[in-house]
């Protein structure tokens, strides 16, 4: 008994073979002539300072934890959506408690200010300071 | 259904070696990716035992959601190989090897009962893992169970955030 | 057993020819792209390759095949190839449900034109695939340890995760109206005009949008936004490699094209009765008729996508996140409530 899986594996197995086909004909054809240069990280141009591994914001992780929360609540919403036809009004009040719990949640996050990414705080220019007059620059230069 | 048979074992095998892999790389981003391969291959164990949904489940939770949650981690606390802190854990070690042991002793207690049960892959099991079977039981009887997995949800966001925080401000 | 090796013929075949149509089509799409933009911008574009340069593409791929592979000596050899792989890899495998007509009947026998397109759990199916799809660019940030890389990877990983919400929230609406999961019953349940986006529209623009910020194209090209980032994740890449990423990227519009047209716009259903065109369900006249109007569907939302990136200029990664997470997260969570009570009511 061949099941659609086992036609969806031998789908995926083709695909394999193709890619795996693809990148072994580009071996043998390609060139291969590695230099110092050539094989140096990319940076503009410059050397690279120190590794690339600085730590990041943090919020990415609270972005990380959300989406976990919220995922399993889809995963929850699925066997929900085939059902609620045949359960009616006391399904849907069932999901809608456990959504309303979950929004707590986010509502929380969003109330302390979690879901804000840093925003670019823009130098509003101050006119006084930008315009020099002659004398200004004088002085200036004096110092 | 020796076809079944042959992809159990195959299955089972690679289960057990990316799952050995994940606990020996010294690197934590290989330990992640043979862990997120391991979940790939108990998702095919599932779909042997006819339990799409649950498969399904598996990668769009574990290895969807969770591995990356994990992998966020390791590049934000910028870790390295494990052979740094080796040496601070001795006693988490033995502790380790001690509960693994305890572990591995109940296995084989409980494989050696089992072995008559195992003879054959159960059939019936296609009927209550359905989407349909575990909605209609999900939102019925398990209704306060349900309900409750809502709180946890809720707890578990801002308990994690609140741990967080203190990284942000 | 012969049983057996017929059905892994059919299967092969269907495989075969199905990677091939997906190699097409992301050659096609990427012509497109070229000639559209040109336009767009007033300029000529691809016209020395073949008539009109429509064999640009293929010459971009030789091209590739015979570029030096330049690995970075501070890179992570295996994940630095295998990230690649996994991005073309999901890109492809999504193929596996997609219905490019409904059957052919040939000798009482229903060959179904798709690898899988019954398939019970379909959508689980893509949703699964797009959110394994996350490591393929993670990957190539982090083993290129090359800190344009590894930003942009990042910045992917958390912005596809968060739009996959919204998606994943906005086929319940879908999973409500047709109570399946098959991609083939969703689509015949959207017979005679009865299309989902009349139905969903709030679903529809949700799912649009998602779509956008899961394929990293513009607006949502934060990834690989030059100015910033050189290259993004693919900063590191080269030869076959990149030629990889760069067809998983015109692959998975080709296929979120090919979605909205399945969930929303009818799929491959006709515009009209087949019984005017005097072909029975089942024969090949109709099933060609069937492909053609799915794949003018499909090509209409190609250059929609197209259309979009050269017009739009690209968002804030701030923006980005505020989109996502306060707006279209309570927005598709209303649009399932509003529809299941809608449902209820209307019974």
């Amino acid at each position: 008994m061949v099941t659609e899986f086992g036609i969806v594996l031998l789908f995926f197995i083709v695909g394999i073979l193709f890619v795996g086909v693809s990148l072994f004909a580009s071996a043998l054809i390609r060139p291969h002539k590695p230099n110092p240069e050539k094989l140096s990280t990319y940076e503009s141009g410059e050397e690279p300072i120190g590794s690339p591994w600085v730590q990041f914001n943090a919020r990415f992780y609270i972005i990380a934890l959300a989406f976990l929360i919220f995922e399993v609540e889809l995963v929850f919403l699925f066997p929900w959506a085939v059902v609620f036809r045949d359960l009616g009004w006391y399904s849907f009040a069932a999901m809608a408690i456990f959504v309303v719990i979950l929004l707590l949640g986010l509502a929380y996050d969003w109330a302390k200010g979690y879901l804000e990414w840093d925003k670019p705080k823009p130098i509003i220019p101050v006119l006084k300071e930008l315009i020099m007059t002659r004398e200004d620059l004088k002085n200036q230069q004096k110092d | 259904m020796s076809l079944t048979y042959f992809f159990f074992a195959l299955l089972s095998i690679l289960a057990i070696a990316s799952a050995i892999v994940t606990i020996s790389a010294k690197h934590p981003i290989r330990s992640a990716m043979a862990l997120v391969f391991h979940f790939f291959m108990l998702a095919g164990l599932y779909l042997t035992l006819q339990a799409q949904f649950v498969a399904v489940m598996q990668i769009i939770v574990y290895a969807g959601a969770i591995m990356v949650l994990v992998v966020f981690v390791v590049m934000l606390l910028n870790l390295g190989d494990e052979a740094t802190l080796a040496n601070k854990y001795q006693v988490r070690q033995l502790a380790g090897i001690v509960l693994a042991g305890v572990f591995g002793l109940s296995l084989v207690y409980s494989m050696l009962n089992l072995r008559n049960m195992l003879n054959e892959f159960p059939t019936h099991t296609v009927e209550f893992t359905t989407v349909q079977a575990i909605g209609n039981t999900l939102y019925t009887n398990y209704f306060v169970q349900f309900e409750a997995i809502g709180i946890l949800l809720t707890a578990a966001i801002v308990g994690a955030v609140m741990l967080a925080k203190r990284k942000i401000m | 057993m012969n049983n057996l090796i017929w059905i892994l013929i059919e299967a092969l075949i269907k495989a075969v020819v199905i990677l091939n149509v997906i190699l097409l089509g992301a050659a096609t799409s990427v012509y497109l792209e070229r000639k559209i933009s040109a336009v767009i911008q007033d300029r000529i574009g691809p016209n020395r390759v073949g008539p009109f340069g429509v064999l640009q593409p293929f010459a971009d791929v030789f091209k590739l095949f015979f570029k030096e592979d330049i690995v970075p000596k501070a890179s992570d050899k295996f994940f630095h190839s295998l990230a690649p792989i996994i991005s073309l890899g999901v890109a492809v495998a999504v193929y596996a449900v997609i219905p490019f007509a409904h059957y052919v009947e040939i000798g009482g026998t229903k060959y179904y034109i798709g690898i899988a397109p019954n398939l019970n759990i379909g959508l689980l199916f893509i949703l699964a695939m797009t959110s394994v799809g996350v490591y393929g660019i993670t990957l190539a940030g982090w083993s290129s340890n090359n800190k344009y890389s590894l930003m942009g990877g990042l910045r992917s990983a958390a912005q596809m995760i968060s739009y996959e919400l919204s998606m994943g929230l906005s086929l319940i609406g879908i999973i409500l109206i047709s109570g399946s999961f098959s991609l083939n019953d969703i689509v015949i349940g959207q017979a005679n005009w009865k299309w989902n986006v009349f139905l969903q529209p709030l679903g529809f623009l949700i799912f649009l949008v998602s779509a956008f910020a899961e394929t990293n194209r513009a607006p949502f090209d934060l990834p690989e936004a030059e100015p910033e980032l050189v290259g993004g994740y693919n900063t590191e890449y080269s030869g076959m490699k990149f030629g990889m990423f760069f067809l998983a990227e015109y692959a998975n519009m080709a296929t979120s094209s090919a979605f909205i047209t399945l969930l929303y716009f009818g799929g491959w259903q006709l515009p009209f009765s087949p019984d005017l065109l005097g072909l029975a369900e089942g024969s090949i006249g109709l099933a060609v008729a069937q492909f053609l109007v799915f794949f003018i569907k499909v090509v209409f939302f190609i250059m929609f996508f197209i259309w979009v990136r050269w017009s739009i200029p690209r968002f804030r990664y701030d923006q980005l996140m505020r989109l996502g997470w306060k707006v279209l997260l309570p927005l598709s969570l209303l649009n399932v409530v509003l529809t299941a009570a809608a449902i209820l009511i209307f019974k």
